[in-house]
């Protein structure tokens, strides 16, 4: 607060302080650099103001040293606000390995999300204070963007791959989440509020909802129900034991990491990537699918083992 | 003589020399930023060609090479003929310029024609012109259908760029049957040589990427 | 306007050659075309700006005071590519530019003059697609016509404000081409490079940005036409395409384009401090490599629009990098700028109010870029009003300021014809405190979380946009004092004389309104630039 005026959002994630700390320093680096051009100007424009018509300048045509403290002392500045950055910034986008994992789904213009537990909201998003959260997110339409202002995190939500963000909030309460990119009519209503919880108001919101089957649990029903279990059960087509974070051999010979980005693109369109030793027969499930039973059939095959070391550094 | 130097020299230069060298600068500038238009194209041909190889393969294996290759052939000699012109231009031998304009046109029409008639016809028939008419079963239709959109776009504004060159060209022959040219004023032709070279160069690169990508059977 | 202007001059001049309106529609004298510039762009400038004042307006109440949200997109959307596109853009170097840079560098006219008329022409088919585009329906993508918004789910007259744009970019092409090309190879005698003004610098840079920037984001337009009509799938992810694609192309021209805006005024207050101190430039080389310099690494740094898409923490960090280094070239020519004044001998006329207006703005500008080019940060800031703050702090606090600069300053070569000088004062002081009232508070209100292109929004926001919308009338009256004093002058300002400041430079050599063919004979120079104090130059 000063002077009454807000001048940041709440703190109530683990990396709001650093980012507004780097704020701060760049809010006074600026400062001192305007109030340096702007009283040397004053200074300068009264101190050498024409007197009269036939006075004449002193002509100084530069000065080399001149030069080169105002280039080195802004590169040093800045080379230093890029180290600090840009530092800030890797550590901020490693997500804790533990996480629990909300999907995300954009649409016009609204927000569609999933807890594991089978809990489903639409515009709120409830989590307990103090367990990191990550979010894997994809649109259904155009680009929408994840912004929480009070946790210092914003991420496009692209249609056709998934992003993720994630955060770990400090503070119970109520705190805004907006649509940041522009994504047609109804942007500015696509809005909703993230509610942060003691851990056991949260266990207990959490078993007061109405709860459909858990994320693992609806993707294995479509396994079956769309019969991938003929081909994937029987060794017609690869395994899901262990897959997730795996490197999987293809036919081509090379390796892919098998990441949600891998398992969707099988899943859509399953010619792309062919795994070494087995045919191209399986068909697209384009059309077919939703992005949420996407989802939850990413949420199936990673609840059957995923390799950790490799699904962290994502 | 000191006649037809004030003709051909604009009020805004001092002589024909500050006129001949602005009006080259000046091309080669326009061609600069031709060359970031193609680039734009070449990179988003170079993105999705990274992410779908097989299917660029694909739809790469469905154009006629031969037909490509004649294409080829043919602009390299107009480009020959191209410059032949601008030289008979410069001599001021007024027969010789309109002749290599005349072959010039010529072969860039038979380019056009064996594009339009032959491959674009036959493309449509086979049904891969995407957006109009694009069947394309199998497992990289998708990608196969974006290469098509990528070939057709690349071909077609270089099949435009032809069209205004010949267009170009054809002006040029009038003029030259009219005696306009000579060693004093020879500028325009020499201009509209540079632009068809580049548009032959900017095929160069275009048959290889769009014929020649992956190992043809 | 030709016959009031002239009345009072003695001879003939570029005004007064030929009359009618035919003599201006075919023209190709670069004065007269650079008026037919100025009469077009004011015309946008007057509808970006309509659409400014509604927005707002409209963003007096959270709930929205005005506008349906659908409504409000389309103001926005039109203010983005009216205001970039069709004023900024052209503004100083299609205006100014043709104006003086064959004036400065001592010849007749541009290289190719009937192109130039063309380009003009090329801009008024495009402005006429876009007004279509406006008036039959509007538009509602924003001015970055983000995919898959664009090509798939906006309604509205997309095509025509895209195919508008798409012409329009070869009329900033061609501008360009006889720029770089009139700097090349026609100037006067013993103009060599580094005798030329800071202002033909920043052409020659800015040119190159044009030349090799706009036909990348003609194809980007092209093909999210393409897209729209055929559905083909370039940038549809359901189709197997690449949204992100778009973004690329279309930030690789139009972050360079911030520098086609920003870099001219530079250009002008390089002219504009140099003449109202009656100094030489501080420095001349490095301002002129900083010029130079800012081209260059402008078409490296667009990927700090995409901090937040989901790019690689590596091409992040690059862009940051490379953002972070245009900072360097814009200080050093804000220090120069600063260092002219030590020692002069100062004076305030109109113009230099504007110039010192311009460095104090663009400093705040270009600092507040940092928070932007900083990975952390941005995060945070991206797409909220601290970049609409921030860009607003450039591209009106800078590139406007310049402009306006450079008018007060050329008005009198232009028109013969000087303006009252009081008034001008007063307008460039009502508008630096309205901008600055228009724009500080959306700083606040972007850390704060307000996201741009918001209709409605949360209610603590409220007395922030109060404040901006209150300082944004303020602004609003000083734009429109100097159009009426402008248009008073045409008629009853006091002649000018040749030289009204007493400045240095070719331009400043003949008579105003200069004559048809610029001068009587073709100057040689013997001096460096902004050579004050070695002789003095005639005040008449």
């Amino acid at each position: 607060m000063w002077f009454g005026f807000p001048i940041r959002p709440e703190q109530a994630s683990t990396i709001a302080e650093g980012i507004d700390h780097l704020y701060y320093f760049l809010t006074a680096m600026d400062l001192f650099f305007t109030a340096i051009i702007f009283l040397t100007i004053f200074y300068f424009a009264i101190r050498y103001r024409r007197r009269s018509k036939a006075e004449t300048a002193e002509q100084i045509e530069g000065s080399l040293p001149l030069e080169v403290a105002w280039t080195v002392i802004p590169l040093v500045l800045v080379v230093v606000t890029f180290v600090w950055s840009s530092s800030l910034f890797i550590r901020n986008s490693r997500p804790p390995t533990a996480a629990t994992e909300v999907f995300v789904i954009g649409k016009q213009w609204m927000w569609q999300l999933q807890h594991p537990e089978g809990v489903r909201e639409i515009n709120e998003l409830h989590v307990p204070v103090g367990r990191p959260i990550k979010l894997t997110m994809t649109s259904e339409d155009v680009i929408h963007d994840f912004f929480v202002p009070a946790f210092r995190v914003k991420k496009d939500v692209v249609p056709g791959r998934y992003t993720s963000l994630w955060f770990q909030a400090t503070k119970t309460g109520s705190y805004h989440l907006f649509c940041g990119q522009y994504c047609g009519v109804n942007h500015a209503l696509m809005r909703g509020e993230v509610v942060v919880m003691e851990p056991q108001d949260y266990e207990r919101w959490l078993s007061g909802s109405k709860k459909a089957e858990t994320m693992p649990a609806a993707g294995a029903r479509l396994y079956e129900q769309y019969a991938c279990i003929t081909c994937h059960g029987t060794g017609k087509g690869p395994a899901f034991n262990d897959l997730y974070g795996s490197q999987v051999k293809l036919q081509d010979g090379k390796t892919v990491l098998a990441d949600e980005e891998y398992l969707r693109e099988s899943i859509l369109f399953p010619s792309a990537k062919i795994v070494a030793g087995y045919d191209p027969i399986m068909p697209t499930f384009k059309g077919q699918l939703t992005e949420e039973q996407i989802l939850q059939l990413l949420a199936y095959i990673k609840s059957l083992g995923a390799t950790e070391r490799k699904a962290a550094q994502e | 003589m000191s006649e037809g130097r004030a003709a051909a020299l604009g009020e805004q230069f001092e002589d024909l020399e500050q006129q001949h060298e602005a009006s080259s600068l000046g091309m080669w500038v326009f061609l600069a930023t031709e060359i970031m238009f193609f680039g734009g194209l070449f990179a988003g041909y170079t993105v999705y060609r990274g992410l779908y190889l097989p299917g660029f393969e694909a739809g790469s294996h469905l154009l006629n090479v031969k037909l490509g290759a004649f294409n080829t052939a043919v602009l390299l000699c107009s480009s020959l003929t191209m410059a032949l012109a601008v030289r008979a231009a410069m001599l001021g031998r007024r027969r010789e310029l309109v002749t290599f304009l005349i072959l010039t046109i010529l072969l860039g029409l038979t380019f056009v024609g064996v594009k339009m008639a032959f491959e674009w016809h036959h493309d449509y028939e086979e049904h891969l012109v995407p957006g109009i008419d694009f069947v394309s079963e199998g497992p990289n239709g998708r990608a196969i259908e974006l290469f098509f959109v990528f070939y057709f776009f690349m071909t077609g504004v270089h099949a435009l760029h032809m069209v205004i060159g010949i267009a170009i060209l054809a002006v040029l022959t009038w003029q030259a049957s009219q005696g306009r040219f000579g060693p004093e004023r020879y500028n325009p032709v020499e201009m509209a040589g540079l632009y068809w070279h580049f548009v032959d160069v900017i095929w160069i690169f275009l048959f290889p990427l769009l014929y020649l990508i992956g190992a043809h059977h | 306007m030709s016959t009031t202007a002239v009345e009072a001059t003695t001879g003939v001049n570029y005004l007064n050659a030929k009359y009618g309106i035919r003599s201006w529609l075919f023209t190709t004298d670069h004065k007269r075309i650079a008026l037919l510039y100025l009469v077009s762009i004011t015309f946008f400038f007057l509808i970006g700006g309509a659409a400014a004042v509604l927005m707002r307006l409209h963003l007096i109440e959270p709930q929205g005071a005005l506008l349906e949200p659908a409504t409000y997109n389309k103001m926005f959307s039109m203010h983005g590519i009216i205001m970039v596109f069709f004023f900024l853009i052209p503004s100083i170097p299609a205006v100014m530019g043709n104006f003086l840079v064959p004036m400065m560098v001592g010849a007749r006219d541009l290289a190719f003059p009937r192109v130039n008329l063309l380009s003009w022409y090329i801009y008024i088919l495009g402005g006429l697609f876009t007004l279509y585009a406006i008036l039959a329906g509007g538009v509602d993508t924003g001015w970055t016509f983000y995919t898959p918004l664009s090509t798939t789910y906006a309604n509205g007259q997309v095509m025509a404000a895209a195919l508008g744009i798409f012409i329009t970019g070869f009329s900033s092409i061609l501008t360009g081409l006889n720029f770089v090309v009139t700097i090349h190879k026609m100037r006067a005698p013993g103009l060599t490079w580094f005798r030329l003004p800071l202002f033909i610098w920043a052409m020659y840079a800015t040119s190159i940005i044009q030349i090799l920037g706009t036909p990348v984001v003609a194809i980007a337009i092209v093909l999210v036409g393409l897209e729209r009509l055929l559905h083909v799938g370039i940038f549809d992810p359901a189709l197997g395409g690449d949204p992100i694609l778009f973004q690329h192309l279309f930030w690789f021209y139009s972050h360079p384009a911030v520098y086609i805006m920003i870099l001219p005024s530079m250009g002008v207050v390089s002219e504009l401090i140099t003449c109202f101190s009656k100094k030489r430039i501080f420095g001349y080389s490095f301002i002129a490599f900083s010029s130079v310099a800012i081209a260059v690494i402008s078409f490296l740094v667009w990927g700090h629009h995409m901090f937040v898409s989901g790019q690689s923490v590596y091409a992040g960090l690059v862009f940051s990098a490379l953002s972070f280094a245009v900072a360097i070239p814009s200080a050093i020519k804000v220090f120069n700028w600063t260092a002219t004044l030590y020692k002069g001998s100062v004076s305030y006329q109109a113009p230099m109010l504007y110039a010192l207006g311009f460095i104090g703005l663009f400093t705040m500008g270009g600092l507040t870029g940092l928070f932007l080019a900083s990975l952390a940060t941005d995060i945070h800031l991206h797409d909220t009003y601290f970049v609409i703050a921030h860009f607003h702090y450039i591209m009106v606090g800078g590139a406007l300021m310049g402009y306006l600069g450079g008018l007060h300053f050329w008005w009198p070569k232009m028109t013969g014809r000087l303006y009252p000088d009081g008034w001008a004062r007063f307008s460039a002081l009502v508008i630096f405190i309205g901008f600055n009232l228009t724009f500080f508070p959306q700083f606040m209100l972007g850390y704060l979380g307000m996201p741009r292109r918001y209709a409605v929004y949360p209610p603590e926001f409220q007395v922030l946009n109060v404040m901006s919308s209150a300082g944004a009338s303020i602004l609003g009256v000083g734009y429109l004092i100097p159009l009426v004093y402008f248009i008073w002058s045409m008629r009853y300002g006091p002649v000018a004389g040749p030289n009204p400041w007493g400045a240095k430079g070719l331009e400043w050599e003949t008579p105003s309104p200069p004559p048809t063919e610029n001068f009587e004979e073709l100057p040689i120079v013997e001096e460096e630039a902004y050579a004050y104090g070695v002789k003095e130059a005639r005040v008449v």
